[in-house]
Parts: C-alpha cells; structure tokens; sequence
C-alpha cells in the first residue's frame, strides 16, 4: 500500500515538500494511535486514583481519626499507594506515551506492529493495579520510591522491556539522518531505567545489600528515576515543543548538547545527599553534595537555552495550552533544580532534610515540572492522532490555572511547614541568660505544623479540580464525533497561527 | 554521519560511573563490615532482634511506619538528636549491618525510633505502646500519628476475661461494652515487641576510635540535663 506521502507525491510532483512532511507526520502519528491513547487514558486514571490517595493522606494529616479504622487506608499505606499511583501509574505511562511518540516523529518513522506495545500498556498497568492493591493490603516492601511487592516486578520488567525495545527501534528504522536532541534524552532515559531498576531490585530485595549500603542503593535509584528518567523525558518533551509550538528553532543547538552531557555525568551522582549526616561513608555524601551542586551546570545551560527560545514569544502564551504548560514546566525546572543543589548544602540539608520542605521540594519537581510538561505533551498529541480537537477550552484554562496556582501554593506552604518545623527539631532556642535552653518539645513542633498541613489539603482540592476538568475534556473528545476536514487547533483564544493541527 | 554508538557510549558511562562510586565502591569497602564480638561477655553487637520482634519489624514495614518516623541518630553537632534524648551517641554503619532490611527512613514527621526502646522500656514501655497504639493522643496530646486500633480486638468474654486484656490501661472512653475485653492481636504484640527492641549499644571500639566527634558535644549534654 502506497503511503500517504508517497501519494501525494506522485500525484503531483510540484507538492510542496511541507504538505508532503505533514503527510508523512500524519501516517508516523496514526500509527501510534492505539498505543498512546492506551497509555494515555490509563495514566489519566491514575492521576484520578493517585488525587484521592492523596487528598485522604492530607487530610490525615491533621486529622489523624479519618477513616482510622481501616487498616489499609492507614496513613502509611495511603501515602506510599499515592506515591506508587502517581509515580508508576500517571507519570510512567504518560512518559512511555510521550516517548514512542516523539521517537517515531522525530526519527520519521512508522510504529511498526504496535499491538506489541497495547501488550506492554496492559502489562504495565496490570502491574501497577497489582502493586497498588499489595501496598494497601500489606505487602509494600517499605523501600521508598520502590514499594511494589516483588509479585508485581516481573509484569513492569516485562512491559518496560517491550516499550524500550520498540522505541529503539523504531529510532533504528528511522529515515531522519539528524538525532536530535530530544531522542538523546529519551535513548539515554530508555537505557539508564532498567539498569537502575535492576540493581535496585538486586541489591534490596532478592539479595539485600548488607547495613546502610542498602540506603545508598535506594537513595542511587530514587534519585535517579528522577534524575534519569523523568527528568530526561520531561526535558526531551520540552526540546520538541517548546521550538514546535513556536515555530523556531531552539536558540543554541551546542548548549543543548552541553546541557545533556553534563546532566548525564553530574545527575547520577546526586542521589546520595539524600543521606547527608547519616550513617554511611562520609566521602560519598561529600561526593553527593558536590554533584548536586555541579547541576547547576545543565540547569543554567538548559534554562538558558529554553527561555532565550521564548523570549520575545510570550505573546504566545496566551494562545496556546501546550505552550503554556510546557513553559510552566520548564520555568518550574529551574527553580527545583537550583533548589534542590542547595538543599544538599550541609547546613541547609540539617534544617530542611527530615521536614515538609522536602515533600514540598518532590512535589515542585515531579508535578510543577514534570507533570505539567506531561499535561502540555498530552495537549498536543492526542488531537494529532484522534484527528479531532480538544472539544473546550474553556476546561484547558480551568485544568492549567487550577493545577498552576495549586502547586504554586502547595510548595509555598510545604516550604514555609518545613523550615518552621526544622528550626524547632534542630536548634534549641537561646534562653533569656543567653545559654541555650531545652530543645522545643515534639508535640509543639507537630502542633505548628497542623495550620500548614491544613493549607496544602486545601492546595490539594485544587489540584483536583483541575484534574477532573482534564479526565472530563479527555473523555468528551474521545466521545465525540470526528468532524469531516481539517480542524484549527484549539486555542485559549483565537490568535495567531500557532499550531498545525496534524 | 551516524553518531548513535558514541552517543551510547556516554549514557553506558555516565551511570556506569556512578554505579561504580556510589554501589560497587562502598560494597567493596563495607559490605562485609560484621558485628563486633565483645571479648569480655562473648555476645556480638548490634544483637539479633528475637523472633517476635523480628515479625513486628515486618509489621512496621506493611504499615508504613517509616514514611513517618526516621532510625537514625544524627551525629553530635548536626541537628541536635542527642539533646532530644533520641540516643547516646550517632548512628553508625555496624549499627545496622544484621538488619535484613535498613529503614533509616527521610522524614520525621514523628521522632526518631531508633533507641525508642530505651525510652519506653519494660512493663512500663508496654504499656505506654499499648495506649499508644489505641489512640496515640492518650499518651501524647496533640499527636497527629494514625491510631491503630486495627491491631486490637474487641472481643466478647467468654469464660474467664483474658490475662492479656489491655482495656484497663485505657481511659473510659474506651472501654468496652460490659461482657467484652480488648485484646492485643498478634500484629500488635509483634509490634510492640520490635518497638521494644529497638536500642543501640555502646559504641563500638573501632568506631569510638574514628568517629568524628566535636568537641562541643559534651557541653551541649549537660544543657539537656
């Protein structure tokens, strides 16, 4: 069967070579179809269920007796199953989505047999399903960031397998000769996964390490998964759209390729500031610190290059919902990248470490940054390869302003909870004869932090608002009826030609 | 011009780095660290948690309790554990190398349980953890910590009420209707008893040759008394 650019093509040779791109773009986005609204609507899903173990861990928070009779939703097991649902179940499916698609766009090829890839959603979300339901019924493993009983493990290892092996290759089928940016960061991020989750796995749970080397495994690995994982796809995301959406290239080809080495060297070794003043070597915490302060290399360099990129197009702002989440996103990325490298300075790592800043600090990084980065990704693609617009904007506008004052506000509050409470557990207060006195008494310090925990549930209802009015425009587009010839984008409002809708 | 196969190499390296500094250095250097077998009674330190207090670390890990509660005393001169009362001295690695599972835990929105059995020890430890457990504001006022009264059963006499009955410990708003008794689930006893082990002993020689210690610490000691 001839392809759709072959066809049009050859019946009319004076084709410009741009319909003839879109063409071809279109073919390389209906074949990904299945697949990405697979993972798509499943990560949607577990954004839902990871909101509400969330919300009942927050307000748990302060006030404990909710629903304190069930032992499953305690407080310890709502917390790690919201954890592993937003992680594992929202933002590792979005990223697969987002992966394979941008790897077959960018390298202008086709998504062969991507039945193998429905396979691989199924196995992947039967294995966060079977997860989830293991943590909340006693079997989590306790091991932060990977708690999934090891029931579960082979089902995930199965489907990541799959989904990395079908992304290489389809970047090994590609007809584009340039590898651009974006794919270094998901080839990097397809490759670094499995072998820290291998060793992870190895060294904590088959056959646990001995002593506190078990703590630098997990802390290597969650950082990582991070760093390595998320942090490389979220940014691969924003090197496609930011330029795409903008219709210009990015401002410096070598800062990108600067940005991704040094993130590729100094990342990995970040994770063990995790530890700082604990039990474990002191030469490997000192070698943590340094690395987390040597991000502020990438950080810079790739802040640099991404918002040179949008000076003098914030107008576009206004218009276009993936470009403003996505710059959301990256601004967000550079205020959590230069916050975490001081976080990992000692004296500020004995204040805040062990406190609320640090939950806040997560949330700035995996929702400020890569989540909202995910929202924009998914704004743009699915019209792409459903063939049919986002049916209201008016529900985008409520999904970014909701998530984006919610976050805003959450981490604010997080921050501000975490400094109180890490000055009252870690300095006793100078008495009126100037000699330090008895340190703040445990309850005092959990009593000042309740007004605060108080604030985030409430930053929490509003994040929720705008994940419902995504999961409704969500639904309704998939509903609705494809209309007969081209669409215009769906835009905040109308403007200039910002995006091509295919 | 085809750059994959460089490009690969650098990802291959960048983690392979890593992994070898941060894992495979400090296996090396103190995967094998062992107890220390004190010559004058014979017994190696960190000693092997009993049986019961072994399922309760179990019990401990399904419940989560680490999300909330660190194992791990900061050294003197950062942070100020010691003055807190929440050990001795700092935690070191040979404290845990018999655990099967290390939880030193990132937050402390509770305090720290590392020697939490030398401070609630004995019958009387118990019976603190046993109000604690059942609404842990019985025991501190202002207490955000989950009750866990899922570890208890209330029961209905039969015979004679059971020794183990725990209600007279609890206030009268819990007590149980007339004819039944509260008892401690297994779970809970299994807890309580991990709770109770939890202590870390002297330091050891080697470390308390090596180990950093400034000299403020013991200034800062007499303030706490």
């Amino acid at each position: 069967m001839a392809s759709a650019s072959q066809l049009a093509s050859s019946l009319n040779p004076s084709a410009s070579p741009e319909l003839v791109k879109r063409a071809e773009l279109s073919e390389i986005d209906a074949s990904t179809k299945l697949p990405a609204l697979f993972f798509f609507g499943s990560a949607i899903l577990w954004l839902l269920a990871g909101t509400v173990f969330a919300l009942l861990a927050a307000f748990k928070m302060h006030n404990p007796g909710f629903l304190g009779d069930f032992e499953w939703l305690t407080f310890g097991r709502v917390r790690t199953a919201h954890l592993n649902a937003v992680i594992y179940g929202w933002s590792v499916n979005a990223s697969f989505g987002v992966a394979f698609w941008l790897m077959a766009r960018l390298s202008r090829a086709e998504l062969r047999h991507s039945g193998m890839l429905l396979i691989a959603a199924a196995f992947w979300n039967v294995g966060v399903t079977l997860g989830i339901y293991g943590i909340l019924t006693g079997d989590s493993t306790s091991i932060e960031w990977l708690e999934f009983p090891s029931y579960a493990t082979p089902l995930l290892f199965f489907a990541y397998a799959l989904v990395g092996a079908w992304t290489v290759i389809t970047f090994r089928f590609g007809r584009s000769k340039h590898i651009y940016v974006s794919q270094w960061y998901i080839l990097a991020a397809l490759f670094w996964f499995p072998w820290l989750y291998s060793v992870a796995q190895i060294m904590l749970i088959f056959s646990p390490a001995r002593g506190t080397v078990q703590s630098l495994v997990n802390w290597w690995f969650a950082h990582n998964v991070l760093g390595l994982w998320f942090t490389p796809i979220g940014l691969g995301a924003v090197y496609y759209f930011l330029p795409k959406v903008l219709g210009k290239p990015i401002h410096s080809y070598y800062l990108s390729v600067l940005g991704f080495w040094s993130l590729a060297i100094f990342y990995n070794w970040a994770g063990v500031h995790h530890l700082i003043g604990g039990p474990v070597p002191v030469w490997v915490q000192t070698a943590g610190i340094t690395a987390s302060f040597m991000m502020v290399i990438p950080v810079i360099v790739t802040a640099v290059n991404h918002h040179l990129t949008m000076v003098g197009n914030s107008s576009a702002l206004k218009y276009s919902p993936t470009l403003r989440f996505t710059v959301f996103g990256a601004v967000a990325y550079t205020f959590t990248s230069l916050q975490g490298s001081s976080m990992s300075i000692r004296s500020w790592s004995e204040l805040t470490h062990f406190t609320h800043y640090t939950i806040g600090h997560s949330h700035a990084g995996m929702y400020a940054f890569f989540t909202m980065v995910m929202f924009g990704s998914i704004y743009y693609i699915l019209p792409r390869i459903l063939l049919k617009e986002w049916p209201s904007a008016k529900l985008i506008s409520l999904h970014f302003w909701a998530c984006a004052l919610g976050i805003i506000f959450m981490v604010l509050v997080l921050s501000f909870a975490g400094v109180k409470q890490g000055i009252d557990m870690n300095s006793l207060p100078i008495g009126a004869d100037g000699k330090p006195g008895a340190p703040a008494p445990f309850l005092e310090i959990v009593k000042n932090t309740i007004p605060w925990l108080k604030l985030r549930s409430y930053s929490g209802i509003l994040l929720t608002i705008g994940h419902l009015a995504f999961a409704v425009n969500f639904v309704w587009m998939l509903l609705k009826p494809r209309p007969a010839g081209a669409t215009a984008p769906t835009l905040f409002r109308n403007g200039p030609e910002l995006e091509v809708s295919r | 011009m085809n750059r994959a196969p460089l490009i690969f190499l650098g990802i291959f390296f960048a983690i392979a780095f890593s992994w070898t500094g941060i894992i495979l250095t400090n296996q090396i250097s103190y995967g094998s660290l062992t107890r220390y077998v004190n010559p004058d009674d014979g017994k190696a330190y960190p000693q092997a948690s009993p049986g019961d207090a072994a399922r309760g670390k179990l019990v401990y890990q399904d419940l989560g309790c680490v999300y909330c509660h660190s194992q791990q005393v900061r050294q003197p001169g950062f942070g100020i554990d010691i003055e807190r009362g929440w050990g001795e001295r700092g935690s070191v690695a040979r404290d845990y190398v018999g655990e099967q599972r290390v939880f030193l835990g990132s937050m402390r929105t509770g305090p720290d349980l590392r020697n939490v059995g030398a401070r609630f020890a004995g019958q009387g430890g118990r019976e603190w953890h046993i109000k604690h457990f059942y609404d842990p504001t019985i025991t501190s006022v202002g207490s955000i910590m989950p009750p866990h009264r899922f570890l208890y059963e209330t029961r209905k006499i039969v015979g004679d009420p059971s020794p183990k009955a725990v209600q007279s410990l609890l206030p009268e708003n819990y007590q149980p209707a007339p004819g039944y008794e509260i008892v401690l689930k297994q779970r809970g006893e299994d807890l309580i008893a991990y709770m109770l082990s939890l202590k870390d002993p002297e330091l050891y020689p080697e470390e308390a040759a090596r180990v950093y210690v400034p000299k403020a610490a013991p200034a800062k000691k007499e303030v706490a008394k």
